[in-house]
């Protein structure tokens, strides 16, 4: 029995002694390096170029630009493909590009024998533009007379719901009422491997990319769209990888190097993006500017809760207005007993294009209404966590928005050990004494809740094939991808609980080709556990059913009788007794002349439910109004994530969240000038991602659920860590200085301003 | 991979004069955490290089016969920081050179190239201007000593010629004993940042009364800046929390700091006032002063 055991990471070891082999770490005899020529101007159109001085230098191979490549428009987000046409991502881009969008858009590629050279190369080019108005407020981006960023106008989508009653009566049975102003800021991924991909072809028909990538099999339908090649004659492979957190849910660098192995007559190419690169170059997190209105009755319960937000996308739709939509819809089970109200529009702007980052518009839209809640809960003269736990969603409460029945909600559970481990009622007490002089201190609290994939929004397929090996060991092959977050270990620890067969005799191949890997549509959405852990279960039962059918047959004894334990088949009621060992089964079942094959199970299953997860965070802080400063003393996330497969892995999951979100709340945005579109600092000094030095201790408990849904009673957990700790330090600020933060992140210089403007300093 | 043209390693310092002399393009390196960054970037005015990391004749801290401090400016700051000598009579320098980078650039970064970048957000420079140091300097013409404080021109400018080499720090001894040191680093993080402001004192006082205080910010004004009106007010007053209060306002005006994308000009000045506070204070006690 595996399932709820810290067992060690399967790559753990592989990891950090380097033996991990990543993208960057494969090359190839005549491998070529391919680097961009970028503009260096917001919006415009290219004039001329001249690529002269850059043909000339010696080990430059090729130099495409815009016109030399298929005008054909492709959509970068990776989601599966939709059979809605109505439903699919905007098609907006090119390989390379006349019309900039953005300072950094892609106008040319040069190939060169190495990176070195390429680099040189694309600073000698010289790219004359007709500049156009920069757009990137939404002021101007919806002005009537504003200059289209795509042809299709600036506006990339657009809806609103209302659900869980009517709002003109919430607002009438409102006892106090309030409507604020929010924004959050442009935040990166910062996973540790930069994208990176190279292609080349082994024949003269078929490609093959090995890319740094969360989506092979997504990634090889969008190269096959973006050069019109037959999807079955490219192959994607991806190795290990550093990293994604959403901005490897999109593809970026590898049609362009499929384009160029193409072109090259089969050379390997390889694209190796910089840190400055990925920051302003790749995909970044869409910043909501809006409003969240709330009311209260006279009994404390929320009455209504309204937001309104728009969401920039930068240059290029990418995930464009699904991350809006996820946002609203994730965020309906929290409170799921009042009205709700989403309005959303995204719009284009000459900025870096924003994608899918983890937790999907649902930070943004909690920060929203966390910090509503809070004043709300104030302004009603009630304690900020006695509103939540009041209004805090209940098993069997029905989602508001699909109208299916919650079966696990563990948030009241979540706020009241979170309650306990942080001492809330007496530090309250005690930190009314720390209200004022320089040094203060503050208690903050904020819930999510999230979802366990894209159901019904989009399809969620996985598929397992397992095959028992000679020796009686396991392979188990996935579409599902690990990215860092510990699939693997967590599938080869469900497929021990449903077979039997102990951890140690299983291994996951954490490679995916698309030539020979099942059909899984990747790493998103928080979906490994829930999505592939359904598919992992059937396998498994069915894997283990082949297995024992074939001891059946071996020995005669009745299948119904047998059970697997660790390496052996043994009689159910007598467990020490070894019918056959599964090596011996299995040379048996391989090698026999006249009885027997290969034995295996192939599982593709879709998953039609989607369990809603839940948790809050509880933040202890301490405030220098002097030096505009928060220092946090103890933060603590609380999650309900149903059954937890693996605690080790799943602590460490927390952890990352808390990090991220500790890092938008207090230090990082990405600075971009309004007038010229100009990124200051898309390099790791001038963007303030915290360091070890500056993360305080991290600390996290469960609340284990059992959701009926799932096969091992689990929810999502990747994604959820890093939404409520940003509105909980927010909300830690305003308790412990008064002030009411409204925007990210809550650096020294925003707080300097805003306590200047309250006559703290 | 860097693009780089030429390479030598000199010997000596002498040697390095004459490489430097010989090849009006080329640039020193000893620690490379700023050459190297400029190569990365595409800088070729970076590209050929004369290699002095390994030279004896910059190494070492000790202490003179007359209990001058010499601190090599060959060293990396994790020497400095590990320096018994620089623990005992100038701690203030191992402060602020734990300031700098993390780990793996303060193993590589050196104090005299800390210095040689002209940055002026230089993390040791503070605390040397507080401890007026000198710095002796070798070149094609001969040897000089500048004041530490004379050594910036303006934001990356600095008073070496193409073919002179900073070879040592020195620190008379009249300018730390009997002083008070505090350095602090305000930044955006506790690691891997450039300062947003920095700031040293050293003071003396002497029956409550301040008798000397050396005052020194950094990225306040185009040069790192002693603060000397408000140095000169705060002779003969009385080490009191009001009055540490009125010299900070003074120090203000002796600065002029930038206004930019990294930080408003009224902030750094609402820091640099903050600082200035602190520091003198925490200064002040640790010349075992009760306030």
């Amino acid at each position: 029995m595996s399932v709820g055991k810290p067992i060690e990471r399967l790559d753990a070891v592989a990891k950090v002694t380097g033996k991990a082999r990543y993208t960057e770490d494969f090359t190839l005899q005549g491998m070529k390096h391919a680097v961009y020529v970028r503009s260096d101007i917001a919006h415009g159109m290219v004039k001329s170029i001249n690529v002269d001085e850059a043909s000339a230098l010696t080990g430059v191979r090729a130099i495409f630009t815009y016109e030399d490549v298929p005008d054909i428009l492709f959509a970068t987000a990776g989601h599966p493909y939709s059979t809605d046409p109505g439903h699919r991502d905007p098609y907006d881009r090119n390989l390379l590009t006349k019309h900039v969008r953005y300072e950094g858009d892609e106008v040319a590629i040069v190939v060169a024998d190495s990176e070195l050279i390429a680099r040189k190369a694309a600073r000698l080019i010289k790219v004359e533009y007709d500049k156009l108005p920069v757009l990137n407020t939404p002021e101007r981006i919806l002005a009537d007379d504003a200059e289209m960023i795509h042809p299709t106008g600036n506006i990339v989508g657009a809806h609103e719901f209302v659900v869980g009653g009517d709002m003109a009566e919430a607002i009438k049975s409102s006892e106090h009422t309030l409507e604020n102003k929010y924004s959050t800021a442009m935040v990166q991924h910062f996973h540790l491997e930069n994208h990176i991909a190279y292609a080349y072809m082994e024949d003269n028909e078929n490609i093959t990319v090995v890319s740094s990538t969360q989506i092979p099999h997504i990634a090889r339908r969008i190269i096959s769209e973006a050069l019109d090649f037959p999807m079955g004659k490219i192959k994607v492979i991806k190795p290990y990888i550093g990293g994604g957190f959403g901005a490897k849910q999109d593809v970026v660098v590898e049609p362009m190097a499929a384009f160029l192995t193409l072109k090259m007559g089969g050379a390997p190419i390889q694209i190796n993006l910089t840190r400055e690169e990925c920051l302003s170059c790749t995909r970044t997190r869409h910043p909501f500017l809006g409003t969240a209105k709330g009311g209260i009755d006279k009994n404390g319960k929320l009455t209504f809760m309204d937001v309104e937000v728009v969401s920039l996308t930068g240059a290029y739709a990418s995930h464009g207005h699904a991350i809006a939509q996820a946002g609203g819809a994730k965020a309906c089970t929290m409170y799921p007993r009042s009205v709700i109200r989403f309005n959303a529009t995204t719009v284009y702007s000459n900025m870096p294009a924003a994608g899918a980052m983890r937790a999907y518009g649902t930070p943004q839209v909690i920060f929203f209404v966390e910090n509503m809640m809070e004043e709300l809960a104030l302004k009603a003269g009630i304690d900020p966590l006695e509103f939540r736990l009041k209004n805090a969603g209940l098993p069997g409460d029905i989602n508001p928005l699909n109208k299916k029945p919650i079966l696990s909600h563990g948030l009241k559970e979540c706020l009241e050990k979170g309650r306990k481990l942080i001492d809330w009622d007496k530090k309250k007490k005690r930190y009314k004494k720390f209200k004022d002089g320089t040094i203060r201190r503050g208690l903050g609290v904020a819930c999510f809740s999230y979802a366990s994939g894209t159901y019904p929004v989009l399809v969620e397929i996985a598929s397992v094939r397992m095959a028992l090996v000679q020796d009686g060991s396991v392979h188990v092959l996935t579409g599902a991808t690990e990215i860092g977050q510990g699939s693997d270990t967590v599938f080869a620890q469900m497929a021990s609980e449903t077979t039997g067969i102990s951890t140690d005799k299983i291994k996951v191949i954490s490679t995916q080709d698309t030539d020979f890997s099942p059909f899984d549509t990747g790493s998103y959405a928080s979906r490994q556990t829930y999505v592939g852990g359904q598919a992992i279960y059937k396998t498994a039962e069915k894997l283990k059913d082949n297995i024992l059918a074939y001891a059946e047959e071996m020995t005669g004894v009745l299948a119904n009788r047998l059970q697997i334990v660790g390496d052996k088949i043994v009689l159910i009621e007598q467990p020490d007794k070894t019918v056959v060992t599964l090596k011996d089964l299995s040379i048996d079942a391989h090698y026999h002349k006249d009885r027997g094959g290969q034995i295996t199970a192939e599982v593709s299953y879709k998953t039609r439910t989607n369990a809603p997860s839940f948790g809050c965070t509880f933040v202890d802080i301490e405030v220098d109004i002097e030096l505009c400063k928060v220092d946090i003393k103890e933060i603590i996330n609380i999650h309900d994530s149903g059954k937890i497969i693996n605690p080790i892995l799943a602590k460490g999951q927390v952890h990352g969240g808390m990090g991220m979100s500790i890092g938008a709340a207090l230090a990082e945005e990405m600075l971009i000038d309004d007038e010229t579109g100009k990124v200051y600092n898309n390099n790791l000094l001038d963007y303030k991602m915290p360091t070890i030095m500056d993360t305080p201790d991290l600390k996290c408990d469960f609340v284990e659920t059992e959701e009926p849904t799932a096969s091992y009673g689990n929810k999502s957990l990747g994604e959820p860590p890093i939404i409520s700790p940003a509105p909980a330090i927010r909300n830690a600020i305003l308790d412990a200085t008064g002030v009411a933060p409204s925007e990210l992140p809550m650096s020294p210089k925003r707080l300097f301003e805003l306590f200047k403007l309250e006559g703290l300093i | 991979m860097f693009d780089i043209k030429s390479y030598e390693k000199a010997d000596t310092v002498k040697q390095a004069i004459e490489l430097l002399s010989a090849n009006p393009d080329a640039k020193l390196i000893a620690g490379g955490t700023d050459v190297l960054i400029r190569l990365r970037e595409g800088h070729e005015e970076f590209s050929s290089i004369i290699d002095i990391h390994h030279l004896e004749e910059i190494k070492g801290v000790e202490m003179q016969d007359n209990m001058d401090v010499r601190i090599g400016a060959g060293m990396c700051f994790t020497d400095v920081i590990e320096s018994e000598i620089i623990d005992q009579t100038i701690p203030i320098v191992a402060e602020a050179s734990g300031t700098v980078g993390g780990p793996q650039v303060r193993n590589v970064a050196t104090i005299g190239g800390n210095l040689c970048n002209g940055a002026i957000s230089a993390d040791s420079v503070a605390s040397l201007c507080v401890l007026d140091a000198t710095l002796e300097i070798e070149g094609i013409d001969g040897a000089r000593e500048v004041p530490v404080t004379e050594f910036y021109l303006g934001p990356g400018k600095i008073v070496l010629t193409h073919t002179e080499i900073l070879k040592s720090i020195y620190i008379k001894a009249e300018n730390y004993m009997g002083f008070g040191t505090h350095y602090y680093k305000y930044a955006m993080r506790n690691a891997m940042d450039i300062a947003t402001i920095g700031c040293a004192a050293a003071i003396k006082v002497d029956e409550g009364k301040v008798e000397t205080l050396k005052l020194a910010f950094t990225v306040a004004a185009p040069k790192p800046t002693r603060a000397t009106t408000a140095e000169q007010f705060s002779v003969g007053l009385d080490a009191t929390s009001e009055n540490i209060e009125k010299i900070a306002k003074k120090a203000l005006e002796d600065l002029n700091p930038r206004d930019s994308w990294r930080a408003s000009k009224d902030f750094r000045l609402h820091i640099i006032e903050t600082l200035a506070k602190r520091v003198i204070t925490a200064a002040i006690i640790d010349a075992g002063v009760q306030l």
